[in-house]
């Protein structure tokens, strides 16, 4: 019987080497694609051990994210609290078990898990882990700020839309705010009153981040491209004279103007922009051609993600769009250049985009990187990563740029956007009103620039949009605008 | 140096390890060394000295390796049952002490000549079977996870499959070493008890639901016929009997089928129906939660572990990750406190006792004896197999104990009676005549 007993210990051996291998297998091969799978619970304990980094606002000592700890099973885990709730709500995001994360709490994980590769994070990482201590993260300092945060968030109310302001010198977003907003402390207690927040729209959709992912109809404020391509060509000048009959004729189809009742006879490009003549600016876009418009939107960022820290996905890049993919037309003829230069045809923009478009115009048409974060801060007070201005490229000529912010000043002097004045301030806006086909579901809109006077380089590019108004751009946007703008202008002037 | 001052320098060892691993629990959970870790290392000392002096007494000439490798094993288990939960802990110390007066009652009993036990095959062979339907016989039954294991007599619980392993092994080293020339001819009617046998596995599984623990009794059945008959035809008509009625069996017992499909197919890319809410759910996150969970934790052990203490066995929310982690699910603790370096450690170890075991078959001198070290350690190695293999996804998953490691009384006095029947066989090879 030995040598069946012999070859039954080999058998045995066989058996118990094979778990060998496999738990060999499952430790080395197998476990980086374990540890990325989402029901891995064990991975998120182990980013909860990290005391988180904070997140501050713009203003000093005021912490938008922040940490509580709570002992489970023997272990100190860190969850998330939001002390300011739904004012940056949609920047900041979340970090939670339940849901995962959204906003720079995704983008900047890394950073704010202490994960980044960074050398002075990797050393007090590893001291952290060897003293037993929980390691800790990176706080992360926005260029938001909080004030005027508030504001534009009070003073949008129950209006679904949204309001981006930004230095169009430097690039820093000063506010970024989506309507409706919701309570991210909420995201993880109880999702269900997140849920049913309600707005002047349905869906309400107050997760979604309308400042950079919502597209609209841009309306008017696209002529502000237009006249850009125009006067960038060298085939029209502010002064070129058109007469305006109330519409212009597209393909035999007749184009109105806002308001057909008042034609404005004869009347130049600068005034077709300060009062917002649409057959104006059809008949430019019509000899321009789509191409050539298209073109110049693509030089103010335009088909791409604008450059932001926020994860990718949360922001959308505009222009043409066809069954909610970018449209990219092939020939002239396949756009109505005609429609598409007063901004309606398929043209869809994010408020992020437009305010980075005013903001160009403003600076000299030089498009700044607009920038969310200004720097990243280890435990150790050190600074380990610091904005500083990115330009991504001149947009049009310094000439072009400043013909039309007078253009864009004049409109708020005596033309649509009024309501936009702030005294001792010199304004440029352009007021937009795209139109869905439905009564008081109209999209409205106003971008703005605004500095001290008209030879300094204005501190400030803004861009409110509004969901389903019945008024104009100029009546319902451009209050809100103004509002924003004193309350930053106001701590910019007492910092 | 004799085998049983081997035997002492081995104990002293694994009680150094023993002590250390439990230091490194209470350090990691209580940040510092407290002196009941201490106590329980020389606790855990003075009873395997115990068991040693007993040895001595008895069978003084037994291999002297396997009671130090059995001692690592508990070591291994009591550490890691403390950690998971130090009240469990307790109660397996106390199951591992009632295993080494089990172990020490079995050797005093036997010392003389164990092999009287060959005269009573047929009556173990009858109690194997009835231990084994025991779960499924009406108000003492209870099913757990799908199969039927327990049973309960008063507050009194245990797995009686566990016994009628050791009782069936008796039963076949009795009957094969009785009938193997017989058997070896391959005469159809001499084939009757195999069919018998073979039947009794299948009315297991049926009615039992509990998979491991027929492919186990039928593994050692199968093993013993090949080392009596040294025959591997049989062994392969065995395996296929077995194979062709699991595959009858499979269409008609749902809970063999969701068994094989979660081995298959533990992770879903889309929702799958659910038996446990009747919703649609990700089968990672329903049926097989138990298994993916336990390969997360395998993982995230990676080479070096995270230490004993330090593994992650909790939700954020503080819920249990793994289900039945301290008795069929230890190894995925082992494996992520540990790492690959104390898995595969622990492993050795196995190996090291299924070549002790299997030393001491060859070792005797009668067939009985042969058949019975061979078998116990078949049995051993095969138990350990099924049961991290399953938790591995080397094969379907099913609810067995691994051997000295897992949680569970009736597990541990099993695993003892085993080690006594190979001490008192080697005992009986080596004593010089």
């Amino acid at each position: 019987m030995n040598r069946q007993i012999v070859r039954l210990t080999y058998v045995s051996l066989a058996l118990v080497g094979v778990l060998v291998v496999m738990t060999t297998y499952w430790q080395t091969w197998a476990a980086a694609g374990l540890a990325d799978r989402q029901d891995n619970a064990i991975r998120r304990v182990a980013e909860f051990s990290v005391d988180r980094g904070l997140i501050f606002s713009w203003q000093p000592r005021r912490r938008l994210a922040r940490n509580v700890e709570r002992t489970v099973d023997g272990r100190t885990l860190f969850f998330r609290r939001y002390p300011y709730g739904r004012l940056a709500a949609h920047v900041v995001g979340y970090s939670t078990a339940g849901r995962s994360r959204t906003g720079l709490e995704r983008s900047l994980n890394d950073y704010l898990t202490a994960s980044n590769a960074n050398l002075s994070t990797i050393v007090d990482k590893a001291l952290d882990e060897l003293r037993g201590k929980p390691v800790e993260g990176n706080d992360v300092v926005l260029n938001l700020d909080l004030d005027a945060q508030r504001v534009a968030l009070e003073e949008l109310g129950t209006q679904c839309g949204a309001v981006v302001a930004l230095d169009p010198r430097t690039g820093k977003v000063r506010v970024m705010v989506s309507s409706p907003g919701f309570d991210p402390n909420l995201v993880e207690e109880s999702f269900q009153r997140i849920s049913r927040i309600t707005a002047d729209c349905r869906p309400a959709s107050p997760l979604l981040n309308r400042a950079s992912a919502g597209l609209y109809v841009p309306g008017s404020t696209f002529k502000v491209i237009t006249a850009s391509a125009a006067l960038e060509a060298k085939k029209f000048t502010p002064d070129s004279s058109f007469v305006d009959p109330g519409y212009c004729t597209v393909y035999g189809k007749r184009v109105n103007n806002f308001d057909t009742s008042s034609p404005f006879g004869t009347i130049d490009l600068e005034n077709a922009l300060v009062h917002s003549v649409n057959s104006v600016f059809c008949n430019v876009g019509l000899k321009l051609g789509a191409k050539l418009i298209l073109d110049t939107a693509k030089r103010f960022g335009f088909y791409e993600r604008p450059p932001l820290e926020s994860p990718a996905d949360e922001r959308l890049p505009s222009g043409l769009y066809e069954n909610r993919r970018l449209y990219y037309p092939r020939l002239d003829s396949d756009v109505d250049a005609g429609r598409m230069a007063f901004g309606q045809e398929r043209m869809l923009v994010t408020p992020l985009q437009m305010a980075m478009v005013a903001g160009a115009i403003g600076v000299g048409g030089r498009l700044l990187e607009p920038q969310v974060v200004d720097r990243i801060v280890t435990p150790g007070r050190r600074v380990i990563v610091q904005q500083r201005p990115v330009l991504i490229r001149r947009a049009v000529s310094r000439e072009t740029a400043d013909a039309v912010a007078r253009m864009m000043r004049l409109a708020v002097e005596r033309g649509t956007g009024t309501a936009a004045q702030i005294s001792g301030y010199s304004v440029g806006g352009k007021t937009g009103t795209g139109e869905t086909g439905v009564p008081g579901s109209n999209t409205t809109w106003f971008i703005a620039f605004a500095g001290r006077d008209e030879e300094t380089p204005p501190e400030l590019a803004i861009a409110v949009v509004l969901q389903n108004q019945s008024g104009t751009g100029g009546t319902t946007a451009a209050p809100i605008a103004r509002a924003v703008m004193e309350a930053l202008l106001r701590t910019t002037a007492n910092p | 140096m004799t085998a049983r001052n081997r035997e002492l320098a081995g104990l002293l060892l694994a009680a150094v390890i023993a002590g250390v691993a439990l230091a490194s629990v209470t350090i990691a959970r209580d940040a510092g060394v407290s002196a009941r870790a201490l106590t329980y290392g020389a606790l855990f000392l003075t009873l395997y000295l115990v068991a040693h002096v007993v040895i001595r007494r008895t069978v003084p000439y037994a291999d002297g390796a396997l009671l130090p490798l059995t001692a690592v094993l508990t070591a291994f288990g009591l550490t890691l049952n403390y950690r998971l939960d130090p009240d469990d802990g307790g109660r397996q110390a106390l199951w591992v002490l009632i295993g080494v007066g089990v172990l020490a009652a079995t050797l005093v009993a036997l010392r003389h000549d164990y092999r009287v036990l060959e005269s009573y095959r047929y009556l173990f062979g009858v109690v194997a079977v009835v231990l084994l339907l025991l779960p499924s016989a009406p108000g003492l039954g209870e099913e757990v996870n799908g199969a039927r294991l327990w049973v309960h007599v008063g507050p009194l619980q245990f797995q009686p499959g566990e016994l009628a392993k050791i009782f069936l092994i008796l039963f076949l080293a009795g009957y094969l070493r009785e009938k193997r020339e017989v058997i070896a001819q391959g005469r159809l009617k001499d084939f009757g008890p195999l069919f018998a046998i073979w039947g009794a596995a299948m009315l297991v599984i049926v009615q039992t639901n509990d998979l491991g623990s027929a492919l186990l009794n039928f593994g050692i059945f199968l093993a013993m016929l090949y080392v009596a008959t040294g025959r591997a035809l049989f062994v392969a008509a065995g395996l296929a009997l077995f194979v062709g009625g699991a595959a009858l069996l499979y269409n008609a017992l749902q809970h063999v089928q969701e068994r094989v499909t979660i081995w298959l197919h533990p992770w879903t890319d889309e929702r799958v129906y659910c038996a446990l809410n009747g919703r649609l759910e990700f089968r990672q996150d329903c049926a097989s939660y138990q298994l993916v969970k336990s390969l997360y934790s395998i993982a995230n052990g990676g080479f070096g572990g995270t230490g004993l203490g330090e593994g992650t066995f909790t939700s954020t929310d503080g819920a249990t990750l793994i289900p039945y982690l301290r008795t069929d699910f230890i190894y995925s603790a082992v494996a992520q406190e540990l790492g690959l370096v104390g898995a595969a450690a622990l492993l050795l170890v196995f190996m090291l006792f299924a070549v002790r075991g299997m030393r001491v078959a060859l070792r005797a001198q009668d067939g009985f004896s042969k058949l019975l070290a061979a078998g116990l350690t078949f049995g051993f190695a095969l138990q350990t197999f099924i049961i991290v293999g399953g938790v591995l996804r080397v094969v379907p998953l099913t609810g067995i104990t691994l051997p000295f490691v897992s949680y569970g009384g009736t597990s541990i006095v099993a695993n003892f009676l085993m080690l006594a029947g190979l001490l008192l066989v080697s005992h009986r090879a080596s004593e010089p005549r």
